[in-house]
């Protein structure tokens, strides 16, 4: 019979998502421990990805504010300024930072890359 | 033994009331609707201890029954047709979410053109949903399938639903005498309240029935297939120990002069009552028929049926069911599977009877016999064929 999601550990939860396991090792009913999402690597399923143009960036958080799946963090650059920093584990290459990103003078500071 | 005279709804009503259900959630509908009634009066005079949902559809009762079972509880429902038809999402979920829900079925046939009397074609629909499926024969058979679908359902090798059928008037109206189990023999037989294994518990938090994608899905149903399978070898015990409580003896499959027959007639449910009549008047004319009868009918035990084909000449298959354009009735399609590439295949005459409720009386079954031994005779099969249809 399969363990229960409780009995799993994070560690134990890391291996199951990475080794895809089979149905007599599976907990039963679709069931997972809690919080168990966050070690799903959603960064797989992209095609393209943003990448910074640091020069362009005015700091303005629109991409931070408006990315859908919480991928981006901002964090202090040389120029002691707010910048985006985006999580590839989680980032799905959708492309609504580049889309909104206003940019210096017309020049935008995110663009995607095609993986 | 104190008898009661009670209708099919309410032995049921009777059975549930014997083992106090954590949880009822149910909405009415004909002809299971004195089942609902009878257990909302049991709540009011604070004869149960259950939590009664008043539910505004079925597709909230039988929510409201995996949300409560995955908690842990212990639950029954209720429906027939097009209740169930509205249900069928959740009917689903509660399988694959392992809930041991026990649903009692008044069959109904189904829409349209609307209907409300007896057909087993509501129940047969979702043979396919990890249900586990028993059909009654008469009103003590549907009061304690109910009570034996707990013990089967919550075995923890099995953790399934269970759907428990009785025939939509011929059974669910009639009253019939029936002996009642009390609730300390219920609490007895099932051992105590139900302890789940897995539940929603705030102090031990997890997630139940996620989205499955194509990585996932296959080991997720993988996983009530070998339920069901389990189940077989449960069944058998629990039928067993009912037998040594109750002395009411009951197997998956069962048979009825069967021992030297050369023909035989096998169905399910009320119409079990009718056959049994017809061959005991068909033996007093030295007719050797017999009687298969399906009781349980998901899981499936098909080596059982092929054992009882053994010495048969032919085997008349009556359903109160039917399949639009498949290969045969819905039931016979499954003798006719169980029974290919076993060596034993008798000669077969297929029926189909009583949709919508029409009435087939014994004299049908004498009727039904001829026809088909006629053909048995001449070395011939009888395809599908609709009792008592008017041209």
């Amino acid at each position: 019979m399969p363990a229960l999601p409780t009995d799993v550990s994070d560690e134990e939860f890391k291996e199951w998502v990475k080794e895809k396991w089979g149905y007599k090792k599976l907990p039963m009913a679709g069931s997972t421990p809690p919080g168990s999402s966050k070690f799903f690597k959603t960064g797989d399923w992209a095609a393209q990805r943003p990448k910074l143009i640091i020069e362009n960036c005015i700091s303005c958080l629109k991409c931070y504010f408006f990315c859908p799946d919480n991928a981006i963090k901002m964090v202090v650059g040389i120029d002691g300024k707010h910048h985006p920093e985006f999580d590839y584990f989680y980032c799905k290459g959708c492309g609504v930072c580049a889309n909104e990103c206003p940019g210096r003078k017309g020049d935008t500071a995110i663009v995607m890359e095609d993986l | 033994m104190v008898k009661i005279a009670v209708t099919g709804d309410d032995a049921v009503a009777q059975a549930a009331k014997a083992v106090n259900p954590d949880v009822v959630a149910a909405y009415p509908i004909t002809p299971q609707t004195i089942i609902v009634e009878r257990f909302a009066d049991f709540v009011a005079d604070g004869e149960v201890d259950t939590e009664f949902v008043t539910v505004e559809s079925e597709h909230s009762a039988m929510s409201a029954c995996v949300g409560a079972s995955s908690a842990g509880a212990r639950v029954f429902t209720s429906s027939a047709s097009a209740g169930i038809m509205l249900m069928y999402e959740i009917v689903f979920i509660a399988a694959s979410s392992r809930t041991p829900i026990v649903m009692a079925i008044a069959n109904r046939a189904i829409s349209g053109p609307i209907n409300i009397h007896g057909e087993e074609t509501d129940q047969m629909l979702f043979r396919d949903s990890g249900w586990i499926s028993l059909f009654a024969e008469d009103n003590q058979e549907a009061h304690d399938h109910t009570i034996l679908a707990f013990k089967i359902g919550e075995h923890p090798d099995v953790l399934l639903p269970v759907a428990v059928g009785l025939d939509g008037f011929i059974l669910s109206h009639a009253i019939e005498g029936i002996e009642p189990v009390s609730r300390q023999e219920a609490l007895d037989f099932l051992g105590g309240e139900r302890v789940a294994k897995l539940k929603l518990d705030t102090t031990k938090p997890l997630s139940i029935g996620l989205l499955h994608l194509p990585d996932y899905y296959m080991e997720a149903r993988a996983q009530v297939r070998d339920a069901q399978e389990r189940s077989r070898k449960v069944i058998l015990e629990v039928f067993s120990e009912w037998e040594k409580r109750f002395g009411r003896k009951y197997n998956p499959v069962e048979s009825y002069m069967m021992e030297d027959a050369e023909y035989a007639f096998l169905t399910m449910g009320s119409s079990a009552g009718n056959a049994r009549t017809a061959i005991d008047e068909l033996r007093t004319k030295g007719e050797k028929v017999g009687l298969i009868k399906i009781r349980v009918y998901r899981p499936f035990f098909g080596e059982h049926v092929v054992n009882l084909c053994k010495n048969l000449k032919g085997l008349i298959t009556i359903e109160r069911s039917h399949s639009f354009g498949g290969p045969g009735g819905i039931l016979s399609q499954d003798i006719k599977s169980a029974l290919y590439g076993t060596g034993v295949s008798p000669l077969m005459a297929e029926y189909t009877i009583g949709l919508g409720g029409r009435d087939t009386l014994i004299r049908d079954y004498h009727i039904m016999y001829n026809r088909a031994k006629e053909a048995f005779n001449t070395g011939k099969n009888l395809p599908i064929y609709w009792w008592g249809l008017r041209e």
